[in-house]
């Protein structure tokens, strides 16, 4: 049995279609999601995270221990400000990508992928455990609701006294939001500005109305994991278990800049990952459109033109913005001319193109 | 749920065909349910006018974003008609599966077996959802 969010009576009142995602029971659209894809572009779309796992971390040495437990420079964050950073086992592997918070000096916020945030819990509590710190996974209690797109500033200072404004990209703060004690993020995962905001389990129902009243007159649409999915790609930002896993190591995935070796002290895979710094991966990670209309997907074998399989896609969909299907894949080594992608028996051609598919206007 | 005409016979692949009791040249399509458990629907491949399959054959596909599905012949013949307008604009699978949403005519060779009533494909689809 996948386990609901708090929100799953909103979802299913609004008549999503529910999909097992991580063992969580999910939302994968409530109606088109084409459209719920194109209101967070042009709009504002609301999305439940609640799968997602936020982890504490706190005490006088809580940045030290998430500098060795992390491959980022954790301690050296200010207060307010948030950091893309990634968990490695011992042989550089990644275990998971995660976005950690400084909320105060001694306290820091761990979000996770629904699929990982277990284990990773259980690896912090170890790597951990030398230090003057404490590790909390509060998963549980708390809920996550996400408000993306170019409009979504707009609906949320209608429901804050906050000043959004001061809030940076990777910041956030402890606010009130339609007289909820909340944990404002500027974070997202489609390629719009937008807001994460953190709650108490039992405050996530009347947060998503109030949200979703104030976001009427812009258009808001709630949004599923299918439009998440299809923003983030076109924003070519990386999914765990398609274009990260344990098999890679941030440099694999052309994330060698997340590791940061300058901070001080040994880290969890700094023997591993030091040698690889500047060895030329084998392979790399591509954007590729296609120039026909079938699209893709994950695990079909991108070939070159004598059919010789010279990579994988590791996910791919239909891009709304582009008109054409996209998919991120590795292949080997600077290929980049004359690929084709085998869907299923045919070669389909395709072009590698540079990553992000998709940037907002500024 | 889903809307199932009682005009119409069914498969477990979840396609509709018309024409049944007035002729040789049936049409074919895939049902609301199908289009809804697809999502939006983003490409449509049609098999070749005058091609001669044989029930159960792969014969073309719908893609949405989330997924693929093949398209089997319901029944064996000869392709007469494909529906361009379709393949143009795959959404009105969505919009109108049994309308203007339908893929392809084909002109029946031997016997329709193995189709479905709508009672049957109703209690097809109640058992899946």
């Amino acid at each position: 049995m996948s386990r609901p969010t708090p929100l799953r009576g909103v979802h299913e009142a609004l008549g999503a279609t529910l999909t097992d995602f991580a063992g969580w029971l999910m939302p994968l659209r409530y109606g088109s999601e084409s459209a719920e894809h194109n209101a967070v572009r042009q709009a504002a779309g609301l999305f439940d995270l609640s799968h997602m796992g936020e982890i504490f971390v706190t005490g006088p040495q809580a940045g030290a221990a998430l500098d060795y437990a992390l491959v980022g420079y954790i301690s050296a964050l200010d207060p307010g400000r948030a950091r893309y950073t990634m968990i490695v086992d011992a042989d550089g592997h990644v275990l998971d990508d995660l976005i950690v918070y400084r909320l105060a000096g001694e306290e820091f916020m761990v979000v996770a992928n629904a699929s990982n945030y277990p284990r990773v819990a259980a690896e912090l509590t170890e790597r951990a455990k030398d230090f003057d710190a404490v590790v909390d996974d509060r998963s549980e209690r708390y809920a996550l609701i996400a408000v993306q797109g170019p409009r979504s500033r707009d609906i949320l200072a209608g429901l804050t006294e906050a000043d959004l404004d001061a809030l940076k990209y990777y910041a956030g703060l402890p606010a009130t939001v339609a007289g909820i004690e909340a944990l404002i993020a500027r974070t997202g995962y489609t390629g719009e500005d937008g807001f994460e905001l953190f709650v108490a389990a039992d405050d996530a129902e009347p947060l998503w109305a109030a949200l979703t009243k104030a976001g009427e007159p812009y258009g808001i649409l709630p949004a599923g994991l299918s439009a998440r999915d299809t923003l983030r790609l076109e924003a070519g930002m990386p999914l765990y278990g398609n274009e990260l896993s344990a098999e890679l190591t941030p440099f694999d995935a052309g994330l060698g800049r997340v590791v940061r070796f300058d901070k001080p002290g040994d880290f969890v895979g700094r023997a591993a990952l030091e040698p690889l710094k500047d060895v030329p991966p084998t392979r790399r990670l591509v954007g590729l459109v296609a120039t026909g209309r079938r699209v893709p997907r994950h695990g079909y074998p991108v070939v070159s033109g004598d059919g010789t399989v010279v990579g994988e896609v590791t996910s791919g969909a239909p891009s709304q913005s582009l008109g054409r299907p996209i998919a991120m894949a590795y292949v080997d080594g600077d290929l980049s001319t004359g690929l084709a992608v085998d869907i299923r028996g045919s070669r389909e051609p395709v072009e590698v193109v540079e990553l992000p598919f998709y940037r907002r206007k500024k | 749920m889903s809307n199932i005409p009682e005009d119409l016979h069914y498969t477990k692949e979840h396609e509709w065909i018309s024409g049944i009791d007035d002729g040789l040249i049936l049409t074919v399509g895939v049902t609301a349910y199908a289009a809804e458990a697809l999502g939006d629907v983003v490409y449509v491949q049609v098999p070749e006018v005058g091609s001669t399959v044989a029930t159960g054959d792969a014969v073309g596909e719908v893609e949405s974003t989330k997924s693929v599905s093949d398209i089997f012949a319901p029944v064996g013949g000869e392709i007469v008609e494909t529906n361009e307008a379709v393949v143009d604009d795959p959404s009105l699978v969505n919009s109108d599966p049994y309308g203007d949403g339908w893929l392809f005519r084909i002109r029946l060779d031997g016997d329709a077996d193995d189709l479905l009533s709508p009672e049957e494909y109703t209690a097809l689809t109640s058992g899946e959802s």
